[in-house]
């Protein structure tokens, strides 16, 4: 075949030799699956001196763990083609339980975020939003020419904008710009020049100043706490004081498992959710610190070969989407602990005590493997 | 033409894909060595910093408060003690609705304003999180009971038990004892801070103030490890708080009593001692008020009646009352008229009833003094003059021995000076001699200031306490003992402002014995013809089953002018002179001595001798009973 015609063939990726894995027959990716499991079973580890031995809540984690699990086994077997066909209806679903908030949400702390389902759940549908955006702008990109053109930047920005919009409304700040960002990485890896992106980053940097005046109260007291959480040190920086006490009364090698003081007396908030990595650091020190981002990049590793295996563009942008979005929740909640960024309510993937955000993380990764299992034929 | 057909470009897409993916991932692994070194930061770089406040957090050191010394009276009887008391405290974490929360509290148990206005202070000056706020002391066990009604409705609302000085004899023994008061942030900014951390209260007044540092003890500190919420979880280390010492004080409650009881109603003072050790039997100052108001904080209404009521309870007469001895200074000019050979025993002055001094018109009247005059008591000698309370002879000694030779004789008496031992309060009166009109008022020294002098009036000022003092030392015959209240227990720690006083050795035992066989006879010579008896015999003399020395005294309270009846119905009650009698028993080996103080109760020997009387009484009699040499009052 002359190279001309070869190269007009989809599925012709740069990575298209590859052997049949042992999980293909099952739609599962093993390395990716036995990562999942190792960060699990260490997140229960933390998380049963967390909640001081109790074996309750571990019990109820381990079940969302399976639970998730059985979610991502599920989706991985259905063919990511489906999921691209049905993607615009499962885009407009989304938004309209987003527009139900506004309706019908309860309302916890201040802000609408969960909508209720009488006798059955609480959930949260920007969850939902944090796979179904870039499932929709994968599907917009994947049979346009790339790089995108201008209109098409234009477009899909609005298609980001809208979700965004109405989740920081509800207000909830720090989902709606982690979907955002979920869904800049789609137009990122679809190949948008440096160029723009360096200069929105540019445009960024020199309008957040403004920002600060868009910012509700709490959120600015937020930021000046996080500058300096001294200012009021019983209040606002109590948790970000506790949490860096805790962190760094580890040491090297830590407390001990089950021996840290900051935690189990209670001086550290939130220890069993959002600030779970602070006793990690406390009773297993550095090493254990080192030893879960060690695990995550791997992990994450995984996810990026997956993504690059992956032999069309629709498959392509949404496992980079993915993988890279799974680092930000790592990176804003670790760095929200260890106070290099506001608190915002980021929980630490796979560890953090908690129902939805798992369930979510699981069908991600599930999306990935169905896209890397269902393959055409190689040549 | 054909438009060209925009056909994807799979090996561009590809290779742009592995491009941004590579970079993505370049920052990703950037962004987590970031976090790394953020890590190795904190917990290696500063892991000393975060290894101390961890500490810090947790391991509290928390005072252990000693435990007050108690006091007792001289008969093993408790004068102050610590009881439970029950405060109503908040802990603002756990409150959910501190405003709701106070409403609710407001109506169960009627707090005031106030009461909320000092918690809030209180709140403000907390220390750390988790640390519970008092709201209100010394709940009642009904307000208690109510609180526990609703107090499911209040998290965060905790009644605590905690020590507190409790005064069993209440407003009885006030101005002996003394009491503590609540430390205020001015007491905070005097005193140790270590010392005082975990207790409450101080020593105000009295001997509470004089051995604050005895009865206080010192404090004991643990180490505990507690939770974010202030509980404690284990002791670490301890070091237990050493009690304050017991104090026995010469004070006797059951005279105490029967000399309040004494004075009844009226507004007075009384100071007896026991002439051997200067130790003080009884002090009372009426009226007083209950220390215990005190202790856990007193609401403004009560204490505005109690500073503003005209009969000043709060002042303690018995040391800090200045009044005019009055005639209760005339067997010390007597027997200093005799030491000085000023006069003799059988040297007789003529008592018209009144004294003129030469070239002067200005009349000095003696009591019985009449406008017809046909009062006086004609001739009088020295005794006669001391058991009839006769002013022209000592108007007239005391203008022969002149003011400085008097300031001398009634300074080894203890006038002018303080010589109370371990009573704070105590003041020194006022001995006036030329230097101090000259310093004071720039006049010179007049003659008419001396005869003034000689019967205890003019600008002479003594408090009861002195008086006593000066009648105990003629009762030991000039041997000097300062009068103080404790009796065991800690050391008699000498105060820099009292003056410690000689023991007067130049009388000689005949003036001893004429000077207090005059005062005997102020008692004791009755049924003679009018105008020969003791002044007091009549009112206390009759019956009186043992020996007693007395003299009394009026201390005036308004000038009267000249050529004016004393008319003592046309004045207010509050002008009506003072009455004074001081005294001492048995004369031949004296157990106590004393100074009764009746304010505005006109005569001395009518209403302040029968006082001193009943105090006598109970404390000779009830001791012989009890050495078994019973003496029947009855029928005497």
């Amino acid at each position: 075949m002359s190279q001309d015609f070869v190269r007009q063939l989809p599925g012709s990726g740069l990575v298209t030799q590859r052997k049949a894995a042992l999980g293909d027959a099952v739609h599962l990716d093993i390395p990716m699956v036995l990562l999942l499991l190792a960060i699990s079973a260490y997140g229960l580890l933390i998380l049963y001196s967390a909640v001081g031995q109790q074996t309750a809540p571990i019990l109820s984690q381990s079940i969302k763990i399976l639970a998730g699990l059985g979610a991502m086994i599920v989706i991985a077997q259905i063919s990511p083609i489906f999921y691209m066909r049905l993607a615009p209806w499962i885009f407009l679903g989304a938004l309209l339980l987003l527009a139900l908030i506004y309706v019908f949400g309860v309302e916890i702390k201040g802000s609408r975020r969960w909508l209720r389902i009488p006798g059955v759940m609480n959930f949260q549908p920007s969850e939902i939003m944090k796979l179904v955006l870039p499932l929709i702008l994968a599907w917009y990109f994947h049979d346009r020419h790339l790089p995108p053109k201008a209109r098409h930047v234009f477009w899909s920005l609005v298609i980001i904008a809208i979700p965004v919009m109405m989740i920081a409304m509800q207000p909830d700040l720090g989902t709606s710009l982690i979907i955002g960002a979920s869904g800049l990485f789609v137009l990122l890896l679809a190949g948008v020049s440096w160029r723009l992106v360096f200069s929105a980053i540019g445009i960024g940097v020199i309008s957040a100043p403004a920002l600060w005046f868009v910012l509700r109260d709490y959120q600015r007291q937020r930021i000046l706490t996080l500058l300096d959480p001294e200012r009021d040190p019983l209040g606002a920086g109590w948790n970000i004081i506790q949490s860096k006490t805790a962190i760094g009364s580890g040491g090297l090698s830590g407390k001990g498992l089950f021996e840290g003081t900051q935690s189990h007396l209670d001086f550290l908030p939130e220890s069993q959710t959002d600030f779970i990595i602070a006793v990690l650091g406390e009773e297993l020190g550095l090493v254990g610190v080192v030893t879960l981002l060690i695990l995550y990049l791997l992990l994450i590793g995984r996810g990026v070969i997956l993504s690059l295996q992956a032999q069309d563009t629709f498959g392509r942008l949404l496992s980079g989407s993915i993988t890279f979005t799974f680092f930000v929740y790592v990176f804003v909640n670790i760095g929200m602990v260890s106070g290099i960024l506001p608190v915002v309510g980021v929980p630490l993937p796979l560890v953090s005590h908690g129902g939805t955000s798992i369930l979510t993380l699981f069908a991600g990764f599930g999306i990935l493997m169905s896209i890397h299992t269902h393959r055409r034929i190689t040549l | 033409m054909v438009e060209p057909l925009a056909l994807k470009d799979h090996t561009w897409e590809s290779r742009i894909f592995f491009e941004r993916i590579v970079v993505g991932f370049g920052i990703l692994v950037v962004l987590t060595l970031f976090l790394v070194a953020r890590f190795f930061y904190l917990q290696i770089v500063q892991y000393d910093i975060y290894a101390t406040l961890s500490d810090k957090n947790r391991i509290q050191v928390q005072p252990l408060p000693p435990i007050r010394g108690l006091i007792y009276d001289r008969n093993g009887e408790l004068l102050a003690e610590n009881s439970p008391s029950f405060n109503l405290a908040l802990t603002p974490e756990r409150v959910e609705d501190m405003d709701e929360t106070l409403a609710t509290l407001r109506r169960v148990l009627q707090l005031s304003d106030e009461e909320i206005q000092a918690f809030g202070k209180r709140l403000k000056r907390r220390q750390r999180p988790f640390e519970s706020v008092p709201l209100r002391f010394k709940l009642t066990q009904e307000e208690i009971a109510r609180f526990s009604v609703d107090r499911h409705a209040m998290p965060g609302v905790e009644v605590e038990a905690r020590l507190v000085r409790h005064y069993p004899k209440g407003e009885l023994m006030v101005h002996a004892v003394g009491s503590v008061r609540r430390i205020n942030e001015r007491d905070a900014r005097r005193l140790d801070p270590v010392a005082y951390s975990g207790t409450d209260h101080i020593g105000k007044i009295g001997i509470e103030r004089f051995y604050e540092s005895d009865l206080l003890g010192s404090v004991g500190y643990q180490q505990v490890e507690i939770d974010a919420r202030g509980r404690v979880m284990k002791i670490l280390e301890s070091d237990l708080p050493s009690p304050g010492k017991d104090l026995v004080l010469h004070v006797d409650s059951s005279l105490q009593q029967a000399a309040s009881d004494a004075l009844g109603d009226r507004r007075g003072t009384i100071v007896a001692i026991e002439p051997e050790t200067g130790g003080i039997l009884a002090m009372v100052s009426k009226p007083g008020y209950d220390p215990n108001l005190f202790v856990t904080g007193i609401d403004f209404a009560t204490y505005a009646s109690l500073r503003d009521s005209p009969d000043v309870p709060l002042f303690n007469r018995a040391l800090q009352g200045q009044y005019e001895p009055g005639s209760t200074i005339k067997p010390i000019i007597g027997l200093a008229g005799l030491v000085t050979g000023m006069t003799t025993a059988d040297y007789t002055v003529d008592d018209p009833g009144w004294f003129k001094l030469p070239n002067n018109d200005r009349l000095y009247r003696d009591w019985n003094w009449t406008v017809t005059g046909l009062g006086g008591h004609g001739q009088v000698n020295l005794e006669k003059a001391i058991y009839r309370s006769c002013n022209v002879y000592f108007y007239s000694l005391a203008v022969k021995m002149g003011i400085d030779r008097i300031d001398d004789y009634l300074a080894l008496f203890g006038f002018g000076v303080n010589t109370a031992l371990d009573l704070p309060e105590a003041r020194s009166g006022l001995l006036p001699t030329r230097q101090w009109k000259e310093d004071s008022r720039g006049l010179p020294w007049y003659p008419g200031d001396t005869v003034n002098i000689g019967i205890g009036q003019g600008d002479m000022l003594v408090t009861p306490l002195q008086l006593a003092t000066a009648v105990t030392v003629v009762a030991n015959r000039g041997k000097w003992v300062a009068p103080r209240m404790l009796k065991s227990g800690s050391d008699l720690v000498e105060r820099s402002n009292v003056t410690r006083m000689d023991s007067i050795e130049l009388i000689p035992d005949h003036v001893w014995d004429l000077v207090i066989g005059a005062m005997e006879k102020v008692v004791h010579r009755g049924n003679q013809v009018y105008g020969e008896n003791g002044t007091a015999w009549a009112y206390i003399g009759q019956d009186i089953p043992y020996r007693m020395a007395g003299k009394s005294g009026t201390a005036q309270v308004v000038g009267i002018a000249q050529g004016e009846e004393y008319n003592e119905e046309e004045l207010n009650e509050r002008q009506r002179k003072h009455a004074w009698f001081v005294a001492f028993a048995p004369v031949e080996k004296p157990e106590i001595a004393l100074a009764v103080l009746v304010e505005n109760g006109g005569g001395g020997s009518s209403v302040a001798a029968p006082v001193a009387r009943e105090i006598i009484d109970h404390h000779l009699l009830k001791n012989t009973a009890a050495k078994g040499r019973v003496v029947a009052l009855a029928g005497q």
